[in-house]
């Protein structure tokens, strides 16, 4: 291998790494306020990828439709529990709440369908069409359980990403799509060394995004609300602090990280409706790195992992994956002696 | 019992039955669907062990049955060697592969085992698809069906009796290793690793046996499965299949070992339906498939976590389920070996110099006491006072700093707990530790782990009967030294928190200990039963146990004890007999507060 080759490599790993990054944030986020090991996670950047690939076509997204059902099914669930609970009377919130508030971005989306609407534009809708995603979903699946152990909620997320990919099948069919490139810049670096604008608006919003997604935590109240669920959530109930409510930003901020995962891939590769899997198991190994409780240990982990990959691909493309996740194993082994247990009880999964 | 248990036999044979005649009866598609189920079951009763009984859950149970089935795939189609010979190399493969993927990982906490089974499952199956020796994406075909005795079991109803064979076996063989000495280790496994420490097993190795167990359960259903259909290729072993077992195991309920059956029945019954039923709906069937398929498993997840068995076993339980008798009643065996005590006023334990720092904080400071053997020994003090941790270092819960611990004629400072127990240290928790599902004679008998022997195999032949009714009969001895003799079927989670406290001190005595180390036993007791406890412990001393107690009570400490030990601060304040420390003024200080 040349030092060419390898910088080459490394460029396309850091892009990689970028992504891998953003999704691992996103993980972490989850995992850390709801102990729920968000597996949907990739499918979510995948819709909004094959959203935007359905804009450029000039075709209405079927998105539209899996938001709306998805919002019907949780307003139903709401309204339900309400009505169990005999608060009647806060239905009309929660008809603004689940029924109205998650069909915004479907009519945005809806009028963007329309021809001569600029690019920037569809990547917006694009984007604001996934957020509601997660959040739906975790007050049908998640928000009923949200007492259970974290094995019980980490099998019901893995068959919510099975259901969910059933569901991009379902609604945007097999084949695959890749949208136009956001930038046609192409830099050089002395040396006839180049780097692709994309490569440079993948890595760059990685670092931007990071950077906000620190600046919240560190000096918003909501961020610090978030931060004090993950670390002690009866003692942030104590304090005043919602957990339901606190969940479903964490869902929010998520799925908006995967929208906009989905917007920064899809130019650079073909996504097809179960693309998404993959990216998120990635992003899992670099979460996993970080122990799925360090933001930068996690960033540390997903520029590892996307440069490892690339890497391995240019060694053996078809068992570029085997290695990736060959390497969580090393990866847990020193996690877990690094770690000092405290006696826990193992989760009972049986009653 | 007698009633239930020719009832459940009754029930059993019926089921063989039915199986037996199901081949005569159906037609080729029932068959062919029962060889799934069977199959199925097999992985998932490996499943039902490992996650349900022993707590550690697998996202790779397809990599083994598919490393099993592709071991004997090509081992008989390239190599021409018999799918016997087949079956040996599978299943020698399947079980090394447990071995070291067991080995690397199971020593990982919480979450993390799960997420690495994700990873090496994923690993595994990729590996087939990408290796030209195993056929890549296209696999490996004709591959020969089984013979026996020169008779070809071609035919699915032949493999059939075969399959169903293998699986009444299976369950046989995992009923027998959980009603027995490896089967309470597993069971409790997740009590947490310093509970089968304290009676001198190691957790991590009964977790590692158990996982090999379970992949070679796969392994067995991968083998059957490559000479049924007699080709393989990478998708029936990737991650999705694995959560399909899992399914299984959790839809039947993972409490039980009939659960496994249950669950890959309703599993694969009901995905059949679903490719009957969904093309009378819809036209885009196969995609909605596994949404409907995913959606009812998230709802079988939210309202019956403990699957079709544990509804079941609800249910039984609501409408008042026959009550057998409470004691354990077996004809009369030769008691387990005893241990011959110390001589009276030999030393037992000394501790020499004991110091335990937490970063800054010495909780233990330069600590040294002795206690001989046939006296009982209090260890008190202000909370605060570093019982506890003390408690920890002599029981080697936790490691020293700096000092000595010797135990009979061992240095024991920095040896596992485990090794400890087996010296004959026997100890009860503060927080009490038993398996509330489990009944209180196991509990006992989970006591008696190091001074028996019986391995998972003979446990699963039945080889183990002697040495079994041997550890019953002691279990029953000891419930009956602590008056619960007459509870002996009941679950441990039925009692209330004082008598569980009790029930650990039987569980100690169940290992024959030399030194039994008491944490707060008196706590929650009512006045009745602290005397009853007293009684008991000053019984012991008479038979020559040694004890050491850490109490709260102070009127009970002061009635029972030889000697007391006086802690402050995590250092040694006084030491001497109960009537010279009451009357000693730094620990009235202590306890009191000082007069000046």
């Amino acid at each position: 291998m040349t030092w060419d080759v390898a910088l080459i490599l490394l460029t396309d790993g850091l892009a990689n790494g970028a992504v891998y990054l953003l999704a691992g944030l996103g993980l972490v986020l989850i995992f850390s306020v709801t102990r729920v090991v968000f597996v949907p996670f990739g499918d979510i950047a995948a819709f909004a990828a094959l959203s935007l690939a359905a804009f450029e076509t000039g075709r209405v997204p079927p998105t539209i439709g899996m938001v709306a059902v998805l919002a019907a099914l949780a307003l139903a669930t709401e309204v339900g529990s309400l009505l169990r609970r005999g608060e009647a009377s806060r239905i009309p919130k929660a008809v603004l709440m689940w029924g109205v508030l998650p069909a915004i971005p479907c009519l945005l989306a809806w009028l963007a369908a329309r021809p001569g609407v600029p690019v920037a534009v569809h990547i917006a809708v694009a984007v604001l069409l996934v957020v509601p995603i997660a959040p739906l979903l975790a007050r049908v699946v998640f928000q009923p359980i949200a007492d259970a152990s974290v094995l019980v909620l980490l099998i019901v997320s893995l068959a919510l990403h099975f259901l969910l990919s059933g569901l991009g099948l379902l609604f945007f069919g097999p084949e695959g799509s890749r949208t136009t490139p956001l930038t046609s810049a192409v830099f050089t670096l002395g040396d006839g060394f180049t780097v692709s604008g994309q490569v440079v608006l993948m890595v760059g919003a990685a670092i931007v995004l990071s950077g906000l997604f620190f600046l919240v935590f560190e000096r918003t109240v909501a961020g610090k609300a978030l931060r004090a669920t993950a670390v002690n959530r009866v003692g942030a109930r104590l304090v005043g602090i919602r957990p339901v409510r606190t969940a479903l930003l964490a869902y929010g901020c998520a799925s908006l990280l995967a929208g906009l995962i989905g917007v920064l891939i899809a130019p650079v590769t073909t996504m097809y409706y179960d693309s998404g899997f993959i990216i998120g198991l990635k992003a899992f190994v670099a979460a996993i790195i970080g122990g799925l409780v360090s933001y930068p240990m996690t960033a540390v982990g997903a520029l590892a992992v996307g440069v490892v990959e690339s890497f391995a691909s240019f060694w053996s493309g078809a068992l570029k994956d085997v290695i990736v996740f060959s390497l969580l194993i090393p990866v847990l082994m020193l996690r877990s002696f690094m770690a000092v247990h405290a006696e826990e009880e193992e989760d009972e999964v049986d009653q | 019992m007698s009633a239930n248990r020719s009832k459940r036999r009754a029930w059993i044979a019926g089921i063989v039955v039915v199986l037996a005649l199901v081949p005569v009866l159906t037609g080729s598609f029932t068959v062919s669907l029962l060889n799934d189920i069977g199959i199925g079951a097999l992985v998932a009763l490996g499943l039902v062990l490992l996650t349900g009984v022993g707590g550690a859950t697998s996202f790779g149970q397809a990599a083994f049955v598919g490393i099993a089935a592709y071991a004997t795939a090509w081992l008989t189609t390239t190599q021409g060697m018999s799918p016997w010979i087949g079956l040996l190399f599978s299943l020698l493969l399947t079980g090394l592969s447990a071995l070291a993927i067991g080995m690397l990982t199971l020593r990982l906490g919480g979450h993390f085992l799960p997420l690495s089974t994700i990873a090496w499952g994923l690993s595994i199956a990729m590996l087939f698809g990408n290796v030209d020796a195993l056929g890549r994406h296209t696999g490996l075909s004709n591959i020969p069906p089984l013979r026996v005795a020169g008779w070809s079991l071609a035919d699915p109803r032949a493999m059939y009796y075969l399959i169903w064979v293998v699986v009444g076996l299976a369950c046989l063989f995992s009923h027998n290793v959980l009603q027995s000495r490896p089967g309470r280790a597993i069971r409790g496994l997740r009590g947490g690793a310093t509970l089968l420490a304290s009676v001198g097993a190691d957790a991590y190795r009964v977790r590692l046996s158990l996982f090999v167990i379970a992949a070679l359960f796969a392994g067995l259903a991968g083998w059957l499965y490559a000479h049924m259909n007699r080709f393989v290729s990478p998708s029936p072993f990737d991650v999705r299949a694995s959560i399909e077992y899992l399914l299984m195991a959790v839809a039947g309920g993972l409490g039980q070992l009939a659960g496994a059956l249950v669950g890959a029945a309703l599993v694969l019954v009901l995905k059949n339906g679903l490719q009957d039923v969904l093309p009378m709906l819809t036209q885009r069937a196969g995609q909605l498939e596994a949404v409907a398929f995913a959606a009812l498993f998230i709802l079988l997840l939210h309202f019956a976590r403990g699957g079709v068995m544990g509804l079941l076993r609800r249910w039984t339980r609501r409408r008042g389920g026959a009550q057998g008798p409470s004691r354990h009643e077996a004809a009369p065996v030769d008691p387990l070996p005893h241990r011959t005590l110390p001589a009276r006023g030999s030393p037992v334990l000394s501790v020499n110099g004991a110091v335990k720092r937490f970063g800054g904080l010495v909780a233990v400071n330069d600590v040294s006491f002795d206690v001989k053997a046939g006296e009982i020994v209090g260890l008190i003090g202000p909370n605060g006072a570093g019982k506890s941790t003390m408690f920890n270092l002599l029981t080697c819960t936790l490691p020293m700093s700096a000092g000595q611990v010797r135990f009979l004629e061992n240095d024991i400072a920095g040896m596992p707990q485990r090794e400890v127990a087996r010296l004959g240290l026997a100890r009860t928790f503060q927080h009490v530790k038993l398996r509330p599902h489990m009944s209180l004679l196991d509990n006992v008998a989970l006591g008696a782990h190091s001074r028996t022997r019986s391995g998972i195999l003979q446990a699963g032949l039945r080889l183990d009967r002697t040495e079994e009714s041997q550890i019953l009969q002691e279990a029953q001895r000891q419930l009956d030294r602590i008056g619960l003799g007459d509870r002996a079927h009941e679950l441990a989670g039925s009692l209330p928190l004082g008598t569980q406290r009790i029930l650990e001190i039987a569980r100690a005595l169940a290992a024959d200990p030399v030194l039994l180390v008491l944490d707060e036993p008196a706590a929650g007791l009512r006045r009745k039963e602290k005397m009853a406890l007293g009684d008991l412990l000053r019984k012991l001393r008479e038979e020559g146990v040694t004890i050491l107690i850490v109490e709260h009570d102070m009127d009970f400490v002061m009635k029972l004890v030889d000697r007391l030990v006086v802690m402050n601060f995590g250092s040694k304040l006084v030491e001497g007999v109960p009537s010279a420390v009451r009357a000693d003024e730094r620990v009235q200080a202590a306890y009191l507060g000082s007069v000046v």
